[in-house]
């Protein structure tokens, strides 16, 4: 790509400004994949912060044994309600939904995607989903008490507002559905002229494997869900063992759905820490090849692991060590991108700038996360650590520490590009440190506590898990501020930033050859690409 | 009628992206029916008698004649859009009307099949069925919940193909732009493969 000049010094407008169009309308009725980008990025994180609340609340709770600032069964409902709020509003949708519409289409040379009115249509599903949840909190009979899972028979038990937080998801889901398919279908048809498969960056990529896993999986969860609901109204019997179900089918069928969906949620944050990576390091990617086919790779075993949340459950010897084996394999082509980073920074000229360290810590504790992932596949050791805080923690080091951290560094890499002003970065690497100091705190301690035996999920603990529960605890105040202070960053910058280059990073991805912010149409002309898609001159200016 | 004056600039549109698209929903829904067919396949091996004997309580003569509506509204959906390729707009709209009408009647037979069962107390929770084995509750409650979300496809289908009709009439459809009428027809077949197999799993499982 090193032959596309960089361009765009005369003023066409930005899409912020779309020729003075800036009313909520023109907003919300916008087709335009970037301003849909910022529709999504304000809704996504003003639930995060939603969910950020109640998982301080429930650490607050366990700072004390025996009742602190809540009830029993309020606790049961803010467990429940931080997971369906973090996992279906903000890691699944999060980095596709935001970056995705906003960078797919300038990655890949195209001015939108294949089908911009279906992009927003999306979107409207995502709030409806997002508002009838928030419905679930207060109307009817509670908030739903179940865990994020709505594991049968309880599910189809409880008197609590069960039947709205499903139907929610089940609205997610579909809007996830919709942006895969927009997805697939743009990357195989709008790449630019000369951009084939394998020229193309590896963001795209990400995104391509990460669209095909939501439209082949996800509509197992609708289907499982509405069952949930007939199951409740009419009692059809299927997930209920009074009248001959099983609900072991039930707990098959969610995680059919909701493993692949971890890999949704991790994919696009190794996208984005490819593009990242290379830029920082002034240096080509190592192994572009074995990047692709590793995201590939993962996609697809990724979608044959999943009853390794249910060894447990008694499903059988022979189903117990076939998952078991198929879960080793999905840590290999993990694995082999982790290496790959690592081999591309090797004699770069690495500049620590705010985007390289937070992409350097999603390797980090992504790499706690995976090895603890491995740990649980393993039969033995499993029996030990099931349903206990390990799991916990090792889910937060890769949902938290991967996906979250990777949105991060994606974000302070792509801020300047979408609104045209630079944060401070002082303040960004400043609030590295709460953030890192918190994040190990809190979550390395819960794996410390899960391996003593701490049951997930309980609203008291008893004397000898106490000193590992208050330094959870404390770890989690350190871990808001530095949120709070990577998030006020952002807004500040957005009043108060001085304005960004074009090309602040030298990145050589399509995206640093338009101006920042991008106009409306992304490209006057559409540029034709000759080459791979990460070359850096050999002497490193900037 | 032919491809004369163009409402909208055709520019835009991309048919290959729109077929694209369409089949990437198709997958989806084939993925949603699947994890019904999984549950039927797990209870079937579970229960395989009490199956039996549900199976022999469905009219097979209704089953087997809403199969050949649902056929023969496959055929006619394929000549409508036979005939828009030529340019033949009337007949198109014959066709694309015979299938609604079709997809109508269906829906209609559906609808006394299972008034009958719910008239006999044989429906989830009701007094006949809840005197019957667990096997025979599943059976019917899984025939329900399967034949009911196909109804509902059918029904969405007749609604699209509806608005197809209009679209057709106003010239928005037409020859050398009919991928909407295509993508609606792939829609409609894949409606009819999903009953090819509900009718043997469920009126011949006897």
């Amino acid at each position: 790509m090193s032959t596309i000049a960089a361009g765009g010094a005369h003023a066409e407008p930005s899409f912020l400004d779309a020729g003075g169009r800036t009313g909520l309308l023109s907003w919300i009725l916008s087709t335009d994949h970037k301003r849909i980008g910022i529709l999504y990025l304000v809704s996504i994180f003003t639930l995060f912060w939603v969910g950020v609340t109640i998982g301080v609340l429930m650490r607050l709770e366990q700072l004390t044994m025996g009742p602190t600032i809540m009830e029993p069964q309020t606790y049961n409902a803010m467990f429940t309600v931080h997971g369906v709020i973090m996992i279906f509003m903000f890691v699944i949708p999060g980095l596709p939904a935001v970056l995705g519409n906003f960078f797919l289409p300038i990655l890949i040379g195209a001015k939108d995607v294949a089908f911009p009115r279906l992009n927003l249509t999306s979107w409207y599903l995502f709030l409806a989903g997002a508002v009838l949840a928030v419905i679930s909190l207060f109307a009817g009979s509670g908030p739903p008490d179940t865990g994020w899972t709505f594991y049968a028979p309880y599910s189809l038990r409880t008197g609590t507002n069960v039947s709205l937080a499903v139907f929610a998801a089940f609205v997610l889901g579909f809007s996830s559905i919709l942006t895969g398919i927009n997805f697939v279908t743009t990357i195989h048809r709008l790449r630019a002229p000369g951009m084939t498969w394998l020229r193309m960056p590896l963001f795209p990529w990400s995104l391509y494997a990460t669209g095909w896993v939501q439209v082949l999986a996800t509509p197992i969860i609708s289907i499982t869900l509405l069952l949930v609901i007939l199951e409740r109204f009419f009692g059809i019997g299927v997930f209920d063992p009074a009248k001959g179900g099983d609900p072991l089918l039930y707990q098959h069928l969610f995680w059919i759905y909701s493993h692949p969906a971890v890999y949704i949620m991790i994919l696009p944050a190794m996208g984005a820490i490819s593009e990242i990576i290379p830029t920082f390091a002034h240096r080509t990617i190592f192994g572009y090849r074995a990047i692709v086919y590793s995201s590939i790779a993962i996609a697809a075993l990724g979608s044959l692991v999943w009853a390794h949340h249910m060894f447990t459950s008694g499903m059988g010897e022979l189903a117990n060590t076939i998952f078991s084996l198929l879960t080793f394999l999905v840590a290999i082509p993990s694995a082999i991108k982790v290496f790959n980073w690592v081999a591309t920074l090797y004699k770069g000229s690495i500049d620590l700038e705010p985007p390289m360290l937070y992409a350097l810590t999603f390797i980090f504790l992504f790499c706690i996360g995976g090895l603890t992932g491995v740990m649980q596949g393993a039969l033995a050791l499993n029996v030990h650590l099931h349903d206990t805080y390990f799991i916990v923690g090792h889910f937060h080091y890769v949902m938290f520490g991967g996906t979250g951290f990777g949105f991060f560094a994606a974000l302070l890499y792509w801020f300047p590009k979408m609104f045209g002003k630079m944060y401070n970065k002082k303040v960004a690497i400043a609030a590295w440190f709460p953030l890192f100091i918190g994040f190990n705190g809190l979550y390395f301690t819960m794996l410390v506590l899960g391996v003593m035996g701490m049951p997930r999920r309980y609203y008291d603990h008893l004397p000898q898990f106490h000193t590992g529960h208050v330094i959870a605890t404390v770890g989690s105040w350190f871990l808001t501020v530095g949120l709070l202070m990577l998030f006020s960053n952002f807004v500040m910058a957005l009043f108060k930033g001085r304005k960004a280059e074009a090309n602040p990073w030298g990145g050589v991805t399509l995206e640093w050859t338009v101006p920042s912010p991008p106009p409306t149409e992304n490209f006057e002309e559409i540029p034709t690409i000759a080459g791979p898609p990460y070359e850096f001159n050999p002497v490193v200016t900037r | 009628m032919s491809a004369g004056v163009a409402h909208t600039p055709a520019a835009h549109s991309d048919y290959q992206g729109a077929k694209i698209g369409m089949w990437l929903f198709l997958f989806t829904e084939i993925i949603l029916f699947g994890g019904l067919f999984i549950l039927y396949s797990a209870y079937r091996a579970k229960y395989p008698h009490e199956f039996h004997h549900g199976g022999a309580e469905l009219d097979y003569v209704i089953g087997v004649a809403n199969t050949a509506i649902l056929l023969t509204s496959s055929l006619s959906m394929a000549l409508s859009i036979t005939a828009v390729q030529r340019g033949e707009k009337r007949l198109a709209m014959i066709m694309l009307a015979l299938t609604v009408l079709l997809g109508a009647a269906f829906l209609m037979n559906k609808y006394f099949e299972w008034g009958a069962k719910i008239a006999h107390g044989i429906y989830p929770n009701g007094p006949e069925l809840m005197k019957r084995s667990a096997g025979e509750g599943l059976f019917f409650g899984l025939y329900f919940a399967m034949t009911g979300l196909h109804g509902l496809h059918v029904a969405g289908g007749v609604v699209l193909l509806s608005i197809m009709l209009v679209y057709l009439a106003k010239d928005r459809i037409r020859k050398g732009d009919h991928v909407k009428l295509e993508n609606a027809g792939l829609y409609w077949h894949l409606v009819d493969v999903i009953w090819i197999f509900l009718l043997p799993l469920f009126y011949l499982a006897a």
